[in-house]
């Protein structure tokens, strides 16, 4: 609980309609979109502009209060779960578009402003956005900043990294400073832009950023090709990206989705196939239609059994159908779903989804693995019941060997979710004790008092690390 | 005031009556934030989203909070359009969850003395009998005729009315008389080659107030190659009823209604109230419980279907020629035709289908426009919140007549226009009306 002084501080800066610490409202700040994850906060609190962030910020570092920056809560990390209670800021009334500049190409954005609303406002403009997580039409751009959203472009555009260029931030002592600029090129001292990017809320809080916009492609074509072989697949995969060739987006089914995708949608998806790609090109007319036909060309000889190339948007919006459904058809398929997101090289992703089917096998689960192949990112998604202890025991012991084999093949425990409190325990896994207290020395440096976002990224106890038998 | 000893058995109701499996079903992922109206214009409060009340509901359920005067503020002020139903990736039954939990509360509070005569008088004494409400609008109808509202409205007597109440005594309905509202036949010929028996679901307000828009339903099912009937025994739908937490009196209504069509040998049971037809389909949901009843619910269910669908299915649009004068029109979906039965294609196809016309598609036409039952009238702030909006959508468009398929949504567009100041430059017509209009 706030004690009446801090409470007393807070209201004065933000007024009394800006601060809410009832038991309902503290309730439904209580969690995000990650399964297992609930905490009430202290308050909830709603600065309207930059200065009343550095006072709020000010107060709680003087008292030890936890701070919780969060946008509309669609993270699968529990990284806006306040699992050490304190105050939740909300931003609904820093939300606005400050700046469209079309002569530097870039969009200046206070961070609750909704990603699709971001999207929507340059695209009549005729200028582009790529990252696309899936909860664009929800989630806020501060949200994506924190947590350094990707989405189905990655593979050709890059994340939400690629795209900040300058920040204004508010430290944990309220100094409030300024990074990059609408520059290309800025050397001046550390990256601090890059740094704050996914940083979950631990360092600092964001209160303006700038966006680097891209010109609209002209067009966009899509296709899919269906696969009696998983690896046929991914070595299409590999072999695209070989001919030089980089699609837009490069979407892998694998065979237990595709069956709960038709069960669900009844689409006529094949469902004695291994696996699906969904690939699509954007660009100038000409180039996008000789990709294409390459594409369709590669396919082949890595034996697809199946190509289909969308004539129209309304076929195009038809073949794009099977791998929007999916996170619906397994989210269907029982009351708790989990998605991750372990991501490997491309060129090991067969490898991945066989040591995935592997484990699934061993633990007798349901997990379906669709994603990003074109990056590696993939999204094995487990649908369980919460309240069976013993299936969760060995859905935790799976997802445990799903992030070992992951590193193993050279990749992460996390591509695009972040690590939040829910793989805080496994970070170390990835990143060894050096890597750990390197970043743990920028963490104390920027916040000495750990008041930002605590028990996010740093767990108290790291995982022990699974022995593979097999 | 809901005391504590109310709460404490609100409380242990949640934990018996709330479905689990349907509140754990809900994966908190917020897809269903942007569809929330009240989410939006409450300035992205969480706990008027549905999440946040799923949240709640599953807190009151756990015990980890009790059932305040907050909680049932957040669930008295959702619209229950269901808007967060099609989205929702794991296929929560959000409006099963409202009805249930509006259900426990106010089964469970006591509600002033005033409020529980309107109720009773409302729900048992006036809806579930056809004669009584012929009777009631027979009486709108002698205030209409009579004079007394012209006397009514010059006097400022109205004045004394809330303003949206006395802006909507002015949009109701010219009504009908007793006597037409009595003579209502129980069968009617096909006109053309007949394709299908259907049975007609009238409605209770449909059939006395919007008498008129009924005959249309007639006269295209007719055109459309129908043989109707339209069994005595039925009765209201009971949605009213089921949204406003008194279900026992709604699952009386649903027996009714499934006795009454039952044998009739009918292909469809059609409805042209988007509000009605989507309670009619949850039958099998209200009726739960009982396996006897729930079977003859399921039966019954898979026969509703909207007057919209049944045209376009026998291709009536293609059939019959539809011409009216040159005019620009939009769409505003009934939340629930939309939403629960899930037709939205066939209303736009039909229009489509009119020569003369320009369809123009009004942004957000799928977001509630705040009539929503009686909540414009219970919750006249936010739903003329809503109203507002939705009318700064429909102007855009530079339509002249705004269609609609519920009564409630077509009385909330005539509202809209009054409050614009647009009577006479702007209508709002049941689809039905504007299609029997364009028959050539």
């Amino acid at each position: 609980m706030l004690s009446n002084e801090v409470k007393d501080k807070l209201i004065s800066i933000v007024t009394k309609a800006n601060f809410d610490d009832s038991k309902m409202e503290r309730l439904v700040y209580s969690y995000d979109a990650t399964p297992n994850f609930q905490s009430m906060p202290d308050a909830i609190v709603s600065p309207r502009n930059t200065e009343e962030v550095s006072a709020i910020l000010k107060i709680c570092n003087q008292y030890g209060v936890p701070i919780v920056p969060r946008g509309s809560g669609t993270n699968l990390c529990a990284g806006t779960c306040p699992t050490e209670g304190g105050v939740v800021l909300l931003f609904k009334h820093m939300n606005q578009i400050l700046e469209i500049d079309e002569e530097n190409l870039t969009i200046t954005v206070q961070p609750g402003v909704i990603t699709l609303d971001l999207i929507n406002a340059i695209e009549a403009k005729g200028l582009f956005y790529p990252p696309d997580p899936s909860s664009m039409k929800i989630s806020t751009i501060g949200g994506n900043i924190n947590e350094n959203s990707g989405g189905l472009r990655g593979l050709k555009y890059g994340v939400t990294r690629d795209y900040v260029i300058a920040l204004e931030a508010v430290l944990p002592n309220g100094d409030i400073i300024r990074t990059g600029g609408k520059l290309a090129k800025d050397v001046a001292g550390y990256d601090l832009t890059r740094l704050f990017v996914g940083s979950e809320g631990t360092l600092v809080v964001i209160t303006e950023a700038t966006l680097k916009l891209i010109p609209m492609p002209e067009t966009r074509k899509t296709m899919l090709a269906l696969y009696q072989d998983l690896s046929a697949a991914a070595r299409s995969v590999s072999k695209i990206i070989a001919n030089k060739i980089i699609p837009t987006t490069l979407e892998f089914l694998d065979q237990a989705t595709l069956k709960v995708v038709e069960d669900f949608a009844q689409i006529g998806l094949p469902t004695d196939v291994q696996a699906v790609l969904l690939i699509e090109q954007d660009g100038p007319p000409e180039v996008v239609e000789r990709d294409i036909e390459k594409i369709a060309e590669v396919c082949k000889q890595e034996d697809a059994v199946s190509i289909q190339i969308a004539a129209t948007e309304d076929e195009a919006m038809a073949l794009r159908t099977a791998r929007r459904a999916a996170l619906s058809a397994v989210a269907r398929l029982a009351p708790t779903t989990i998605l991750e997101d372990a991501t490997v090289p491309r060129s090991e992703i067969a490898n991945m989804v066989k040591a995935i089917n592997e484990i699934t096998e061993k633990y007798q689960l349901t997990i379906c693995t669709f994603g990003h192949a074109g990056d590696g990112n993939l999204h094995p998604t487990c649908a369980t019941d919460a309240r069976n202890h013993e299936e969760m025991e060995r859905v935790e012991k799976a997802f445990a060997e799903i992030f070992e084999k992951a590193i193993e093949l050279g990749g992460t425990i996390t591509g695009e979710h972040g690590v939040g409190a829910m793989k805080a325990p496994y970070l170390e896994w990835k990143l060894k004790k050096e890597g750990i207290s390197a970043m743990m020395g920028i963490k104390q440096a920027f916040d000495p008092n750990n008041i930002m976002n605590p028990g996010k990224v740093f767990a108290k106890d790291s995982k022990k690390r699974v022995v593979i038998t097999r | 005031m809901t005391t504590l000893l109310e709460q404490e058995k609100i409380q242990q109701q949640f934990k018996e009556r709330m479905n689990e499996d349907e509140l754990l079903n809900c994966m908190r992922c917020g897809f269903c934030l942007p569809t929330c109206p009240t989410y939006i214009e409450s300035g992205y409060k969480e706990s008027h989203s549905p999440r946040g009340r799923i949240a709640m509901m599953k807190a009151v359920v756990d015990g980890i909070v009790e059932p305040d005067e907050d909680f049932e503020r957040s669930l008295e002020l959702c619209l229950g359009c269901r808007a967060c139903e099609p989205v929702c990736p794991s296929g929560v039954n959000y409006g099963h969850l409202l009805e249930e939990a509006r259900d426990i509360i106010n089964q469970n509070k006591k509600h002033s003395l005033p409020v529980r005569a309107v109720r009773k008088t409302v729900f048992e004494g006036l809806f579930p009998h056809q004669n009584r409400m012929r009777t009631m609008v027979g009486l709108l109808g002698f205030y209409q005729r009579s004079g007394i509202q012209t006397l009514a409205r010059k006097t400022g007597y109205l004045g004394l009315l809330p303003d949206n109440l006395a802006t909507m005594e002015k949009v109701l309905p010219k009504v009908p008389t007793m006597k037409e509202m009595k003579n209502r036949p129980e069968h009617l010929p096909s006109l053309s080659e007949k394709v299908h028996k259907v049975a007609f679901f009238s409605g209770c307000l449909m059939d006395t107030m919007f008498m008129k828009t009924n005959d249309s339903t007639m006269k295209l099912l007719q055109l459309a190659g129908c043989d109707i009937v339209i069994p005595k025994q039925q009765t209201c739908c009971g949605a009213l009823h089921g949204h406003s937490g008194e279900k026992d009196s709604a699952k009386e209504l649903a027996k009714r209604n499934i006795a009454a069509f039952e044998d009739l040998g009918a292909d469809f049971i059609i409805t042209n109230a988007g509000g009605c037809g989507a309670f009619l389909v949850d039958y099998d949901h209200l009726l739960k419980d009982d396996p006897v009843w729930h079977e003859r619910a399921v039966a019954f269910k898979e026969k509703i279907k909207d007057i919209s669908e049944i045209l376009v299915a026998v291709s009536f649009h293609k059939k019959v020629k539809l011409e009216l004068p040159p005019q620009v029109i939009t769409y505003q979906d009934s939340c629930h035709l939309r939403n629960v039965m899930k037709t939205a294609s066939a209303p736009r196809t039909l229009l489509g289908a009119i020569k003369g016309v320009q369809f123009k598609e009004m942004k957000e036409a799928d977001r509630c426009c705040g009539s929503a039952g009686i909540y414009n009238i219970v919750e006249s702030e936010m739903s003329m919140v809503m109203l507002d909006y939705k009318m700064v959508q429909a102007k855009a468009t530079h339509a002249t007549t705004i269609v609609t398929a519920n009564p409630g949504c077509l009385l909330q567009m005539q509202l809209g226009i009054e409050r614009e100041g647009l009577s006479g430059k702007m209508r709002g017509v049941h689809i039905v009306d504007l299609l029997a209009e364009a028959v050539k």
